[in-house]
């Protein structure tokens, strides 16, 4: 298996509109003043990872035909980057610029980003995967460097100096004879307009001339977000604007009987609409100039719906799951099984659960439409604008280039905020009352819509022989979707199938989606306990045991790293420490986390002490916001790994709000230990995601440690762990 | 039925003409245009839509706006005094205790109030003190470090 496998993200789901981008260079340009501009089309350079996004997505033409990125230098010598990339707190309004400015030669403070506009930015596939920084940054170095080269080409003619004889530093060109002979970027660009189309080529500095990218950045955006100035969809006011509340069914597929509307309508200023959405839905909606006075009315329509029949719950779903799962296919195999099992003196055999899980960011689902003209405006919380615009373009049955969609700062994601349903709500209802209006889901609605990780079984058997080397492995993985399912563990005679298309089942009662490494925390929960158990029945320390079975390079040293940085020593467990180990491999990342935690054994509380966490993520750009991101992985991953689970009965959602759904809170956080590795020579790879997905089988391993009770599946609450320790 | 219900917001002296039952938080961020609190959860839980009253914390969510009669109230945009960012907001942004940024206005004024009670607190008392305060990007712990050293500073230690 070559490592391309682990980069397998599966975005089979992510619905594909560029067919309705006609958008040429022209509109784009056409706006922007004078400077140079630069667009880069993905050509070989790219191919690889283009080849790879068309495969994840599943469709014929993953990428655009036009153009992938562009920037443009004003004639103050100000960068601009644009980007259909959005920021949502993972931080490449802070990143990019700062490849920027080292392709550049020019200050950090010259480079400015506009990101998810689609009026202005070049047409992206979504900010998912991990792929900004990876895939999207190199096709902007590669700009930088064309308008590098363009701008010693003025350079030349202006000073009358060869080219060969000018360096750039600073924003300016000078003369390396004679330094004072210079002349600024902003010089050189003034009164002149020159387009360049590019096919993508890599950037030609090498990694270690760079100066702003390796250094820790301060989040550009902080001042704005310490004041409250950092405007979200929800805080964008139009002239004249209304404010909708939706009626919403008590379960997806509710029908309604019969519905009340009159006591809504007596209320002052109150507006009901009773129409269809362009599925032919129903869509009852009630307006007003304040949110709170809708929500008032919404909550005075008395409606009755016909409800299914509950058939399965949180309790029976992996019951029916796997009673009607699809067949296995194989994603990875090799040796021979049965030649395998021969070999084993000690097997392991285990089934492994996860629950539903909400994205839950803190702002909920919000977008706000204007029509006006003929054209929509829309202002929406969204992951993937453009998916958006595509999507409100079908609704209104607009031409996609009458459907802007403009994306504020983003309030979490997390894989939610690929799904749009309220920005389509707000362009109808937008369209039917004819003012600007605003959709913003209650946490009810949130909970309700959401689109969660799959509920997830896995079954492994698996086998070591007496020198503690795993000689047999067979693993099948239903619903999670692949990603993180191939191992990286040396076995030789070992098959990984996947059952069920990824993520997004029909056999689910309610829509599942990507969540923050998606499938892979699933995996790695199952992949990673497992392995631990063959270190018990081995009678080896499992770090130990991981390194026996490994060979892979640059685990093992993330693997040594966090055993260093957390002090290990080695143990059989259950140790009674409270110890625990695991590996993974996310968006091209290699991540080692180690944790401590105490179990109280009378409640099954677990309280995580400490976590050690090493990350290989190749070339570093802004290592302070890759930090954030582990630190923020390992925090919101306690939340799936001990608590978090949707409760539900057929398909109505219980949990409503956070007085059943426990996230994360100050009182969980554990120290942390963040480490990355220097790997300078490698290409930058992911970091909001690859920390998260060790955290399940972390804890799992740290409470087998502490208590000898194996938890197999998540979360892993105070009553399942009490009642496995009581069991024993 | 409308009230007229007179406060101070933000320092200045503000008088509504509205129903009384209105949420705080609402009329904060569209009759006033105050945008900083946001909403997160409607129930009290998440701690995103706090403002001070009379200096102490309050989830605007809550309340409604008749209870703010004749009190002092501040939102995030008013913590800035004289263009100069409160220590509070200042070791934020130092300690890059932020994400998505959402959940922020609340931290901070939360985190103000918290100091306001307790000007020296320990690292114990910060994590009960925020602990209904939620961030799901998981800023945390540079959090708790971010109020630590503005606690400091505003004891006239070390700035930051
Ligand atoms: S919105 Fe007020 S506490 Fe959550
Ligand atoms: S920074 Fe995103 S919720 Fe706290």
């Amino acid at each position: 298996m070559n490592t391309n496998d682990y980069l397998a993200l599966n975005f089979k789901d992510i619905k594909d509109y560029s067919d309705l981008y006609p958008q040429s260079r022209r509109d784009f340009f056409k706006r922007l003043g004078g400077g140079i501009i630069v667009c880069v089309v993905m050509s070989e350079f790219l191919a690889a990872q283009a080849q790879e996004e068309r495969r994840f997505r599943g469709f014929g033409r993953g990428l655009p035909s036009d153009f992938n990125a562009f920037l443009r230098i004003d004639e103050n010598g100000h960068v601009t980057g644009y980007t259909g990339k959005i920021e949502m707190g993972q931080g490449p309004i802070t990143s990019l610029p700062q490849m920027l400015a080292d392709e550049l030669d020019t200050p950090l403070g010259t480079v400015d980003m506009v990101m998810g506009d689609t009026d202005l930015c070049p047409w992206d596939m979504g900010t998912f995967g991990s792929m900004t920084t990876r895939m999207f940054g190199p096709a902007l170095q590669a700009a930088a460097a064309e308008a590098k080269a363009v701008l010693l080409e003025l350079a030349a003619e202006s000073l009358k100096v060869p080219q060969a004889q000018l360096a750039a530093k600073d924003g300016a060109i000078f003369d390396k004879e004679k330094p004072e002979r210079r002349v600024t970027y902003g010089q050189l660009t003034q009164g002149k307009k020159i387009e360049r189309h590019i096919e993508g080529k890599p950037p030609l500095k090498d990694p270690s001339q760079f100066t702003a990218v390796g250094q820790p950045e301060l989040h550009r955006d902080g001042r704005a977000k310490v004041t409250g100035a950092a405007h979200y969809a929800g805080d964008i006011r139009l002239p004249g604007m209304l404010y909708a509340k939706i009626l919403r069914p008590p379960a997806h597929d509710a029908k309604l009987k019969s519905m009340d509307t009159a006591p809504a309508k007596k209320i002052p200023g109150v507006q009901v609409v009773q129409d269809k959405d362009y599925q032919g839905k129903d869509l009852i909606a009630v307006f007003h100039e304040f949110p709170d006075v809708a929500e008032n009315a919404l909550e005075q329509i008395k409606a009755d719906y016909d409800v299914p029949e509950a058939r399965v719950d949180d309790k029976n779903i992996f019951d029916h799951l796997l009673s009607v799962a699809p067949p296995a296919h194989v994603l990875a195999s090799d040796g021979d099984l049965e030649a395998g099992r021969k070999l084993a003196v000690k097997t392991v055999e285990a089934t492994y659960l996860d629950g539903y899980v909400a994205h839950s960011p803190m702002e909920t689902h919000t977008a706000l439409a204007r029509i006006e003209d003929g054209k929509a405006t829309v202002w929406a919380s969204t992951q993937n604008p453009f998916g958006a615009q595509g999507e409100i373009a079908r609704a209104l049955g607009f031409p996609a280039e009458k459907v802007r969609v403009i994306t504020p700062f983003v309030g979490g994601g997390f894989g939610g905020k690929t799904y749009n349903q309220q920005a389509v709500e707000a362009a109808q209802l937008a369209k039917i009352v004819g003012k600007p209006v605003q959709v913003m889901w209650s946490r009810e609605e949130e909970f309700f819509y959401d689109t969660f990780q799959p509920a997830a079984i896995v079954k492994i058997s698996s086998g070591v022989d007496a020198s503690g080397k795993t000689v047999f492995w067979d693993y099948d993985v239903y619903y999670a979707g692949e990603r993180g399912a191939q191992q990286f563990y040396t076995v030789p005679n070992h098959r990984t199938s996947g059952h069920g298309r990824g993520w997004q089942g029909s056999e689910h009662p309610f829509h599942t989606g990507a969540w923050r490494a998606p499938g892979n925390n699933t995996n790695t929960f199952a992949r990673e306990s497992h392995i631990d158990q063959m270190a018990a029945v081995a009678g080896v320390d499992p770090v130990e045991f991981r390194l026996n079975n490994l060979s892979d390079a640059r685990m093992v040293r993330v693997l040594k790293t966090a055993a260093e940085t957390f002090g290990w020593t080695p143990a059989k467990a259950p140790s009674q420490r409270g110890y625990g180990v695991a590996c993974g491999i996310d968006a091209g990342t290699y991540v080692a986390a180690i944790a401590e935690v105490a179990v109280d054994a009378k409640t099954g509380a677990v309280q995580v002490k400490r976590v050690a966490c090493a990350q290989d993520m190749g070339l570093v750009i802004n290592p302070e916001g890759a930090k954030i991101q582990m630190e923020g992985c390992i925090t919101m991953g306690m939340g799936y790994a001990l608590t978090e689970e949707i409760h539900f009965k057929g398909r109505k959602v219980l949990d409503t709000n956070y007085d059943t759904y426990e996230i994360p809170r100050y009182s969980w956080v554990p120290k942390m230990d963040t480490v990355i590795l220097d790997a300078k020579d490698k290409p930058p790879q992911g970091g909001g995601e690859p920390a998260i997905v060790v955290m399940g089988a972390v804890i799992a391993n740290a409470i087998h440690d502490a208590t000898g009770v194996r938890l197999c599946q998540l979360p892993m609450t105070p009553d399942r762990v009490k009642a496995a320790i009581q069991k024993t | 039925m409308t009230d007229t219900i007179s406060f101070k917001l933000n320092g200045k002296p503000t008088r509504l003409n509205l129903d009384g039952n209105r949420l705080l938080l609402w009329v904060l961020r569209t009759d006033l245009g105050l945008t900083g609190p946001k909403y997160g959860c409607g129930q009290g839980h998440c701690g995103c839509c706090t403002v001070l009253v009379n200096n102490v914390a309050l989830r605007s969510c809550l309340v409604a706006v008749s209870s703010v009669k004749d009190k002092d109230v501040v939102t995030i945009e008013g913590l800035e005094q004289d263009g100069k960012l409160h220590p509070v907001q200042k070791a934020f942004m130092a300690h890059d205790a932020l994400q998505c940024g959402f959940c922020i206005p609340g931290q901070v004024m939360h985190a103000v109030s918290l100091l306001n009670k307790n000007p020296q607190p320990t690292r114990e008392q910060i994590v009960q003190g925020m602990n209904n305060n939620f961030c799901r990007c998981g800023a945390h712990t540079r959090i708790i470090d971010a109020i630590q050293s503005a606690a400091t500073e505003m004891q006239g230690g070390p700035a930051q």
